[in-house]
């Protein structure tokens, strides 16, 4: 049986009255893409938020690997192998795509101190080749991350992702404003990343098709609940997902 | 003759002017240009808390005094130079550090009257805490460092001190700004959030941006306190500050030669504008407000929205003429 990554324990999350996130549970398997869907505000970017130490939860727990990781904070987070993308894009526009790679990778060596003094490119300029090679950004590798396409620049997104060797990475609607060709490019990676380097997978996303292609189990919420939990097929085949989301 | 050839043409005809133009120049004319060498390491300092970490410091004329004071004080007791210049920087260092903590709470505009408050305190200290700083009458009574048995004390020798401790200064900060932490900072200023996603430890590089810009601060006051050989709180007010904000921004924030650049206008131009007698600050205000409209990333922002322009242009042509090629086909 596959192993449990991370373990997901009643989150709830509460912005004055207002519940965003109300007790949701779920397990990530380690190797699995596993899709988190739900209507517009049904609480999908705060239960990553809250998973990732980027808000506090006001209950519940996120254990990695057995230990309590709940309210770390997201660069403790990513060290310790958790790493995401976000809603809106997020490059850094003035560094070249090589110059964010290697910024994407460059914490995960050695000390603050040791970083200093070390070589400039914290000796990952190989790693961001293989990395720019991977998603096809090579013709690209010298320009500034802001004169690329959006498309361009969601697939840098996903690799600074990848680029310190995640365990596990969280991706907040990747599908969101890219055009169908960059889309399949991007699916395409994805697979590849996940079937030939076994990297685990969280994606929320509002593009069905995408994610009844891409994912091998599905989180269902509505209205910050989780209403259900199971394979593409059998999601789509809920009666109450139907109702909540699917339906509509 | 290609860029590298004239960028080099250019850099030795600028080296070749600090060293020898000075030889040509009165006392004053050599005053002045050690002023903008010491001023040019304090806006170096803001260019790093600011252009590069993002982080808006009112604060950094307040730690040019700390570091002016730290040294006329030690130097008056009769120690040397070196001890005090040393003591200078930790100091300044240090307050830089804690200086960076309400960052990690307001930004912005906030941050920038909280780093004010800071500058107006430090200023009142200055003025008031007599039995420290001897108040508005001031300190004096210490000379210009020697070294190595080569003395300094000659506005011509002091010149080339301070010319040697720029090319230290720039050296460090060159250095730094192309270190992972340099990319590090930059992460900071451009998207803090993500930079915490990527496991960039935000908190401690806003405090080194602080820690590190304000030492640069302290370096540059250790040298203008043997420069005017007499300290007193005029020189520290908010308007210090604000004057290293301008050359930052005016320079080019973010730019390595922005400081240098903005350093330059901030000191040297009110002085080339004094042909114009009553009228040169006027002349001076309405140049820097006609620069900042028309380039608001500064004058080197200017230069590179430039040269990215005619690499668009470039592009395009290549574009066009592929198009054409195929049209033909």
């Amino acid at each position: 049986m596959t192993r449990t990554l991370m373990e997901v324990q009643g989150i709830r999350k509460k912005f004055g009255g207002i519940t965003a996130v109300d007790g949701v549970s779920f397990e990530v398997r380690e190797g699995e893409i596993l899709g988190i869907i739900g209507p517009n505000g049904c609480g999908k970017s705060t239960l990553f938020n809250c998973i990732l130490g980027q808000l506090p939860p006001t209950e519940g727990r996120v254990m990695l690997d057995g230990d309590d990781v709940t309210g770390l904070r997201p660069s403790a987070m990513n060290r310790r192998g958790v790493s995401r993308t976000f809603q809106l894009l997020q490059v850094f526009p003035q560094l070249s795509v090589r110059e964010n790679l290697v910024l994407a990778g460059q914490e995960h060596k050695g000390t603050m101190f040791t970083r200093l003094f070390g070589p400039r490119d914290a000796g990952l300029t190989p790693d961001a080749n293989q990395m720019i090679d991977f998603f096809r950004l090579g013709h690209l590798a010298e320009e500034k991350a802001g004169g690329l396409s959006y498309g361009q620049q969601k697939l840098l997104d996903a690799a600074m992702a990848f680029m310190a060797g995640p365990r596990m990475v969280l991706l907040d609607e990747p599908a969101g404003g890219v055009n169908l060709t960059m889309l399949g490019h991007l699916e395409e990676r994805l697979r590849a990343m996940n079937t030939e380097r076994g990297a685990t997978f969280v994606v929320i996303e509002h593009n069905m098709d995408f994610v009844m292609r891409l994912c091998t189990r599905v989180v269902v919420l509505a209205e910050g609940k989780k209403i259900a939990e199971g394979t593409p097929a059998e999601v789509r085949a809920n009666q109450a997902v139907i109702d909540a989301y699917l339906g509509h | 003759m290609s860029r590298s050839v004239i960028l080099k043409t250019f850099g030795v005809l600028i080296v070749g002017a600090l060293i020898f133009l000075p030889l040509t120049l009165n006392r004053y004319g050599i005053y002045i240009m050690s002023l903008w060498a010491i001023m040019t390491i304090a806006a170096m300092g803001l260019n790093l808390t600011l252009g590069y970490a993002g982080q808006v410091s009112l604060a950094q004329g307040a730690f040019v005094g700390l570091g002016a004071y730290t040294v006329a004080i030690m130097m008056s007791a009769g120690f040397g130079f070196w001890l005090p210049l040393l003591i200078a920087i930790v100091i300044t260092f240090a307050v830089g550090w804690l200086l960076g903590y309400p960052a990690l709470r307001v930004q912005h505009h906030y941050l920038a009257f909280v780093t004010l408050a800071f500058s107006t305190l430090v200023f009142l200290v200055f003025r008031n805490e007599e039995w420290l700083t001897k108040g508005i009458y001031g300190i004096m009574g210490f000379k210009r460092p020697s070294a190595f048995g080569v003395s300094f004390q000659k506005p011509i020798e002091f010149y080339y001190f301070t010319l040697g401790a720029l090319v230290l200064a720039s050296a460090f900060m060159a250095w730094l700004v192309r270190s992972p932490w340099g990319r590090a900072f930059v992460a900071l200023r451009e998207n803090p959030v993500r930079a915490l996603s990527l496991g960039v430890d935000t908190r401690r590089y806003t405090l080194m941006a602080f820690a590190i810009g304000s030492a640069m601060g302290g370096f540059s006051g250790a040298l203008y306190a043997p420069l005017v050989e007499f300290v007193d709180p005029t020189p520290f007010t908010l308007a210090l500050s604000l004057n290293l904000l301008m050359m930052v921004i005016v320079g080019g924030s973010g730019f390595f030669f922005g400081p240098f650049l903005g350093a330059a206008i901030g000191v040297l131009l009110p002085e080339w504008l004094r042909f114009a007698h009553g009228w040169y600050l006027i002349i001076y205000a309405l140049f820097v407000m006609i620069l900042l409209i028309k380039t608001p990333t500064g004058i080197l922002g200017i230069i590179e929205n430039m040269i990215a322009a005619r690499k668009t242009r470039a592009a395009s042509a290549a574009r066009a003429a592929a198009s054409a090629g195929l049209d033909k086909v």
